[in-house]
């Protein structure tokens, strides 16, 4: 290969392993404002994932697939909202147990469905759709303007959120409430509801990044496959600095992390596997040690009112 | 059934002393979800003395094993500590990186520094004959670990209950602004050494697993010991002696499923399905007794 064409792969596997972690941070951002820290977020997508799977081979279209992964991300996220809204459980105890017991779940419905084997499974997957002119743009064409759908929700979805919460009068309520909630009940926004549509809308996306992992990327579905994307996606948010749009941009260094291995061993690198498979934990790692000293949380995050 | 009962107990070992590190650390305020990366710390020192250091003497070993894992496991826990300590990142966050981080690293060990002498199998040599826990019932693996394990819960007890670091703890994970306020306790050195003892506690599991039960290490060595561990700690209510009952309740459970497995055909993943369902039943749990007492 030419260091043209491992550039341009490099830049295409960046924007691919990208795009389901940013689909997921950018939901928990808008959960995080709100005021509660979701840690079955990693569930949800492992549950999306899923039933993405599980539908596409039961009816054979994407598009169901894509909105049985959405459904099931955010049935999963209502009940962590219902433990953690209702029950008032501790965020972070009630997110754990979701997450293991998404695990558990999914690993049971997976070979009870499709046997201990897990038979191959035949997905309708979604293929890179090129946009004409824009894809034959040198180095960045294929990266940003060849990518499966997903990627392209990416571009409207990050910047509509940003508008959402930082120019509307909804997105200054949830601000609000993960701000100051008593504050803003005192004003009149109904706190807990906010909350629960925030929980929702981060697992809904949360479940249509799993969907997106298995039909237009893996192709199939493997048990714990998400792998801590999801914690990924946690410590993006932070990297993103609760932004949607840095959100967005920490997401493409966390792929860019990972595609590295493409690239090293196009240039013909030996590394050991493991210390690529490793690369994005370690990026959180020093990501978070970077900044997580200047970026400011929403100030009641992770506390019950 | 005295099968099933033994395995029970080799389950319940590591469930007891890894729930021990996640009680203390929960007490002291810090979500420490990183046993289990702390635990293969642990387990990876253990295995390098017990396959590389070449002494003959069981009391080598005794010595130095627990020590080096220990230590293992507290500056595995050292790195979220400090980023905690240092720059206030969410110790959830980083010690769940640093699982994924340990496993890949074992996985990288086994196949490549530490793997057996014919470089055939993604696994250990076995660790020498004196570096092994003798066992308490003949032909079983249950070893000297388990009393082990239950005196240091007794230990974590007496320390939480009845001596001032102990009281210092958990003034600073109960309201940790009250206790700073109170001019007496100073919180981040306490919940800093708190959380580095944790580490050093599943440090500790990590060794008597492979000194004691597996003599070798391998990936995928723990089970999701240091996430069971968490409900094995709540529910004990972070009590250290009601661990010793709640990780026998969960050593029996996965000795059941693994039981289920072999006969039924039933995952033994479900067991996590079960774990979380106990957690949130606790949660709920909780919420009435707190209701029953305002």
């Amino acid at each position: 290969m030419t260091d043209g064409a491992v550039i341009a792969s490099f830049l295409e596997a960046t924007v691919r392993i990208a795009t389901p972690l940013a689909m997921a941070a950018l939901g928990e951002t808008v959960t995080q404002r709100s005021g509660v820290i979701n840690v079955g977020v990693e569930g949800a997508m492992l549950s999306g994932a899923l039933a993405s799977a599980m539908a596409g081979a039961g009816t054979h279209s994407a598009f169901a697939g894509f909105m049985a992964g959405a459904l099931a991300g955010a049935a999963v996220a209502a009940v962590f909202a219902m433990f953690v809204l209702v029950t008032r459980g501790d965020q972070i105890v009630v997110g754990t147990a979701i997450t293991l017991g998404a695990t558990g779940a999914t690993g049971a419905i997976y070979r009870a469905a499709f046997g201990q084997a897990g038979a191959a499974l035949t997905l309708p997957t979604v293929a890179p759709a090129g946009i004409p002119i824009l894809s034959a743009i040198p180095v960045i064409g294929h990266a940003l303007f060849r990518q499966p759908v997903p990627t392209y929700l990416l571009y409207a979805i990050a910047p509509a959120l940003w508008w959402f919460l930082m120019r509307t009068q909804p997105g200054l309520a949830v601000r609000a409430a993960g701000e100051s909630p008593h504050a803003a009940q005192a004003a009149g926004i109904r706190v807990n509801r906010l909350r629960w549509l925030a929980i929702v809308f981060g697992g809904a996306m949360a479940g249509f990044a799993g969907a997106t992992l298995v039909l237009a990327q893996a192709g199939t579905f493997a048990e714990r496959m998400t792998a801590g994307r999801g914690f990924i996606a946690i410590a993006i948010v932070v990297l993103g600095r609760w932004n949607p749009l840095g959100v967005a941009l920490a997401a493409l260094v966390f792929g860019a992390a990972s595609a590295l291995q493409f690239a090293l061993q196009a240039l013909g690198y030996a590394v050991p596997y493991q210390f690529f498979l490793m690369a994005p934990y370690v990026v959180s790692l020093l990501a978070l040690g970077g900044v997580g000293g200047r970026a400011r949380a929403p100030e009641a995050l992770g506390k019950a009112w | 059934m005295t099968d099933f009962l033994l395995a029970s107990l080799v389950r319940a070992t590591p469930l007891l002393i890894v729930g021990l590190a996640v009680a203390l650390a929960f007490r002291a305020g810090i979500w420490n979800i990183g046993a289990e990366g702390q635990f293969y710390a642990g387990a990876v020192v253990a295995t390098w003395l017990g396959t590389r250091l070449g002494a003959s003497s069981p009391l080598v070993f005794v010595l130095l094993v627990p020590a080096s894992a220990a230590l293992a496991g507290a500056l595995w826990a050292g790195v979220p500590a400090l980023l905690r300590a240092r720059f206030g990142v969410l110790e959830v966050i980083t010690t769940i990186m640093l699982n994924f981080i340990a496993e890949y690293l074992v996985s990288f060990l086994v196949h490549g520094p530490l793997q057996e002498a014919g470089k055939t199998y993604p696994q250990s040599d076995p660790v020498a004959d004196a570096a092994r826990l003798g066992p308490l019932v003949e032909g079983a693996r249950l070893t000297w670990a388990l009393p082990f394990a239950v005196l240091l819960a007794v230990a974590v007890w007496i320390m939480l209950t009845r001596t001032r670091p102990g009281f210092a703890l958990r003034a600073a994970g109960a309201n940790p602004e009250a206790a700073r306020v109170s001019g007496r306790i100073r919180v981040l050195r306490v919940t800093t050494v708190a959380f580095l003892a944790s580490g050093a506690i599943a440090g500790l599991a990590g060794a008597a697993e492979v000194s004691g039960v597996t003599f070798a290490l391998y990936e995928r060595l723990s089970p999701g010991y240091g996430y069971t561990a968490i409900a094995v700690a709540l529910l004990a209510r972070l009590h250290p002696l009601g661990v010793i009952a709640s990780a026998l309740a969960f050593g029996a459970l996965e000795a059941g499923a693994a039981a289920l497995q072999r006969s039924w055909g039933i995952p033994s993943v479900t067991v996590y399905a079960v774990e979380a369902l106990v957690i949130l039943l606790i949660v709920a749990a909780e919420r009435r007794v707190r209701r029953a007492d305002d």
